[in-house]
């Protein structure tokens, strides 16, 4: 049995308070998938290129597989899973995916929605160009893109256009 | 539903996080990590793992030793050739974990398991391999050079020669009135999918089974592998694909080493044992393709119809060959596309390099034989001066000559017969939806504003749907719900989807109440594999064959119960009902008639009460399961076609150059697609705009950069460019239906079209803008702008 020293963080995902015991080196992208089991957040590169692990930390996205877990102590940390309506149903942003085809294999999907849901509350009406802008931080091998730039204009379409 | 363009049922559960993929399951698993070798070429002196032993919370740490002391298995034989050929006299596959000899940087040579993957990296860095490196051989050049070679008992790195020929065409190509020659190569790119490959594999002690979840895309051929290495009756091993984060060719390829390794270490350590790749793992261990280099020679007339054509060229296959020689036969034989030269000779070589192998990525090879053509035939055209669409147009197979045979065997080991298709109207589709005619005055408004501008096409002919056949399963329940499966598995193509829009028309049931399985051992055991864009043709007619079967097994069992003949019912929104008569008295919900067709002694629930023996239903004069049939309403059937059915597309590119930086700027992309009968338009776009993105890649940033010692030196998603979403342009399509003659569905493939002229488009439209042939691909702005210096100062070829 392994005998790493653990470190106690305390951060609220999707709204519920957590406290773990985890190893300091431990990924939050694993504290995440592995110790609360929200496997949601996937993991496509571990050196922060492609953007699947992005979750939200106090509303901005962050790459959750380059950050120890430990560091996220108080943190308000919202998940795919917390981008979800309160009756557990799609959220505006995971509608317009589907409404639009904007994914395929949906392992980049979870990167690409908090990222969009992040950037539509202070964008909540890009034109084309910018709603390209705002996933170009983020790799998809299926899509082309081209329906994920639809999906995040039917994504503001659908949240009508409100700030948060 | 067929013809829909319906929203995914897939979609709610992966937007949401609630997807099952690989590393999502097992999270009590001890996890496994590699050594891998740090070198291209290098035998294997010594392995000390006494470090590593010290590692808290390690379980276990293999080498080729401890296969090979397993001798009630045969985890220590080299893995299976996949596809034996003929001519590939020299196949070479590698060992699960490298026994003395190591061909090629990140193959495996150390198994450490413990309990989670942080210590499993901790104890396999403290591993110590000592190696006595070898001279690596890396790229095709060097292996034609052959100055060392890559496996001591392959003579010249070749693993094998073919050729294919319908007649004398070097003589064809010397008799022509014109004649060209060229050489042209394309570089290594990979399938790339966002989630790697993983295995985890979980072993009953008690039943003596073996439960495989793994990131591939055949799992009944794992299974086989799997039972077949470990030394297990076939009976004992289910294997279950869950969500895959993407295949594009590289999950084809089974057992991979880890296949093997960990169910073989989960039934020693009698626990679950899984592992997941990581990126760069991803990178050095799994497939890359494209890397050829070929020398044309073209004969043609004044008209620019090809009298003759001869093609050589070398393939790199990299360091094993378990997947055969697929890749470069495609190339071989889909080079030719739509077009009919008089005579073709193709001879290639496989050779070996100390580099990562090369199998299947979407396209197949296609993209290499493509662009070959189609540089080619723009090169005819610029040599007589005639319009490059001319040229095309005079050399195309016509509507009328179909079924066309191009007298070559095809990658199914069947004749290349090309089934159907309209490429004449396809070209003019393509040339109004890009403006080709106009394309002239669009470039002169672009010189004046001091732009540079270029127009390309590219067109292709891909064999899909290969065989041997594709199975389906389906079941109405007794509420009325009906349970498709099929065998072959999904990697993002929408099959649960798809599979539900033909059911629901073929079975008439709502579209709502069908849940579709694929790629699950213990559903459906017989199949072959998703690749050669192959789902919808064979499982689509495999799946509505069934259909049919079950419908009319419910028609024979509702006329039975409502006293008429089956040829007056019809099955409407899940009800039989006698045709035409919605709401009518005489009409059972196909709940209903699943109960009656299996007749009960125990009644579990209301509805069964009505096919208990006591109960009126039936015939007390005759067996309650007559002969030929079968309790249940539910059906299997299979779809075996002759040969593969071609499918068709071109593709049309205007880029932009900038006159001092030579960054390439696509300013459009069209797309004509045929790919047969349509069953949902969606996908099929969503089909197609992924494969251009990945041929926007292949054409303008990605490539597997190698060091000359074999260094791999690209190997993450900071170098290797893939692109993101501010690379890929705006993609239009138009389509073209022509059905396929020979399945009941008249579908053709569509999953890697998109990819194939991406390569040859591009170069066309360079080479239109730059006024300089392009002759190898990818091209990067610095190529660009050197190969302008070169050609400037007359050095261009």
């Amino acid at each position: 049995m392994s005998t790493e020293t653990k470190v106690a963080v305390s951060f609220t995902v999707n709204g519920i308070p957590q406290r773990l015991e985890v190893p300091a080196r431990r990924l939050l992208s694993d504290a995440l998938r592995h110790d609360l089991r929200l496997t949601g957040t996937h993991v496509g590169c571990e050196h922060g290129v492609c953007g699947a692990c992005t979750v939200l930390a106090d509303g901005r996205p962050i790459r959750s597989c380059l950050v120890f877990a430990v560091t996220l102590e108080g943190a308000d940390i919202t998940t795919v899973e917390g981008c979800c309506r309160a009756d557990g149903g799609m959220g505006p942003v995971q509608q317009a995916f589907q409404d639009c085809h904007a994914l395929q294999c949906g392992f980049c999907t979870p990167g690409f929605v908090t990222t969009i849901t992040a950037y539509l509350g202070g964008n909540p009406r890009p034109t084309q160009e910018e709603a390209r802008e705002a996933i170009s931080g983020n790799l998809c091998r299926c899509t082309g893109y081209q329906n994920i730039v639809a999906a995040v204009q039917r994504a503001a379409e659908l949240r009508g256009g409100d700030s948060p | 539903m067929f013809g829909a363009p319906i929203r995914r049922t897939e979609d709610p559960r992966l937007v949401t996080g609630n997807g099952r993929f690989l590393d999502d399951l097992g999270h009590d698993a001890y996890e496994a990590a590699f050594v891998r070798s740090p070198h291209a070429h290098a035998r294997v002196v010594d392995i000390d793992v006494t470090e590593a032993l010290e590692v808290e919370g390690l379980v276990a740490v293999y080498t080729y030793e401890d296969l090979e002391a397993d001798t009630s298995s045969r985890v220590a034989e080299p893995l299976p050739l996949l596809i034996p050929h003929p001519t590939l006299t020299h196949g070479r596959t590698s060992y699960a974990l490298a026994r003395d000899e190591v061909n090629h940087v990140g193959e495996a040579v150390v198994m450490v398991v413990a309990e989670n993957r942080y210590l499993a990296e901790d104890a396999a860095s403290r591993v110590l391999v000592t190696y006595a490196p070898l001279p690596a051989v890396v790229g095709v050049e060097a292996a034609r050079r052959a100055e060392h070679l890559v496996h001591e008992d392959v003579p010249g790195n070749v693993a094998a020669v073919m050729v294919q020929e319908t007649g004398d065409a070097d003589a064809a190509v010397d008799a022509a009135p014109h004649r060209l020659e060229l050489e042209l190569a394309i570089e290594r790119s990979a399938s790339t999918p966002l989630e790697g490959k993983g295995v985890l594999a979980e072993w009953d002690p008690d039943d003596r089974s073996l439960l495989v979840h793994t990131s591939t895309q055949t799992s009944t051929s794992v299974r086989q592998a799997v039972a077949a290495k470990l030394g297990l009756p076939v009976d004992r091993v289910e294997v279950v694909t869950p969500d895959v984060g993407g295949g594009f060719g590289v999950k084809i390829v089974h057992p991979w080493p880890e296949e093997v390794l960990v169910p073989w270490a989960a039934v020693r350590l009698g626990h679950r044992v899984k592992w997941t790749e990581d990126r760069r793992e991803h990178f050095v261990s799994s497939a890359h393709e494209r890397g050829q280099l070929h020398h044309v020679r073209v004969g043609y007339d004044d008209e620019g119809r090809l009298l003759g054509l001869s093609v050589r060229f070398w393939h790199d296959n990299g360091a094993y060959t378990p997947y055969g020689l697929i890749v470069p036969i495609i190339t071989s034989t889909q080079l030719l596309g739509p077009y009919k030269p008089a005579v073709y000779r193709v001879e290639f070589h496989s050779l070996y390099t100390n580099t990562v192998m090369v199998t299947p990525y979407r396209g197949a090879g296609r993209p290499q034989g493509c662009f070959v053509m189609e540089r080619t035939m723009d090169a005819v055209a610029e040599d007589l001066g005639l319009d490059r669409t001319v040229v095309r147009e005079r050399n195309f197979i016509r509507p009328e000559e179909m079924p066309y045979d191009q007298g070559l065997v095809f990658q199914d080991g069947r004749a290349l017969v090309y089934d159907s298709g309209d490429y004449p109207a396809s070209l003019e589709k393509l040339k109004k939806l890009v403006g080709w005619d106009d394309f002239e005055a669009f470039r002169e408004q672009a010189r004046a504003e001091g732009r540079q501008v270029g127009i390309g096409l590219a067109c292709y002919v891909e064999g899909t749907g290969v065989g041997p056949y594709e199975g389906g399963h389906v079941r109405v329940e007794t509420d009325g719900s009906v349970v498709v499966s099929t065998g072959l598995t999904t990697q993002g193509q929408g099959h649960q989807t798809m599979l539900a829009q033909i059911v629901a028309d073929e079975l008439g049931v709502p579209f709502e109440r069908i849940r579709v399985t694929t790629g699950d051992t213990r559903r459906f055991k017989y199949a072959v594999g998703t690749f050669a864009s192959r789902t919808a043709v064979m499982s689509g007619s495999a799946v509505a064959l069934t259909a049919r079967k079950v419908r009319d097994k419910a028609l024979r069992v509702a006329a039975e119960a409502l006293e008429a003949s089956s040829d007056d019912l019809e099955i409407v929104d899940g009800v039989v009902r006698v045709k035409g008569t919605p709401g009518g008295s005489s009409s059972i919900d196909l709940g209903a008639v699943a109960v009656l067709s299996n007749p009960l002694r125990y009644a579990f629930d209301e509805a069964a009460q009505r096919a208990t023996q006591f109960a009126p239903a039936g015939d007390p004069t005759k067996p309650p399961v007559e002969p030929g049939e079968s309790p249940g309403l539910e059906g299997s059937d299979f779809y075996s076609p002759v040969r593969s059915t071609f499918a068709n597309g071109m593709h049309a590119v205007v880029v932009e150059t900038d006159q001092e930086t030579a960054e390439i700027k696509i300013l459009r992309y069209c797309v004509v697609h045929d790919c047969g009968t349509i069953i949902n338009p969606l996908i099929v776009e969503g089909q197609i705009h992924g494969g251009v993105a990945q041929g926007v890649g292949g054409a303008l940033y990605e490539r597997m950069a190698y060091a000359p010692d074999g260094q791999l030196m690209n190997a993450s998603f900071m170098d290797f460019l893939m692109p993101y979403a501010s690379e890929v342009p705006t993609i239009e399509v138009d389509h073209l239906e022509t059905p396929s003659p020979l399945n009941p569905l008249g579908v053709k493939g569509a999953g890697e079209a998109g990819v194939i002229p991406g390569s040859a488009a591009v170069a066309s439209a360079v080479e239109d803008a730059e006024g300089f042939p392009i002759r190898s691909m990818p091209i990067s702005p610095s190529e660009l702008f050197h190969l302008r210096l070169r050609h400037r100062e007359g050095e261009s070829r």
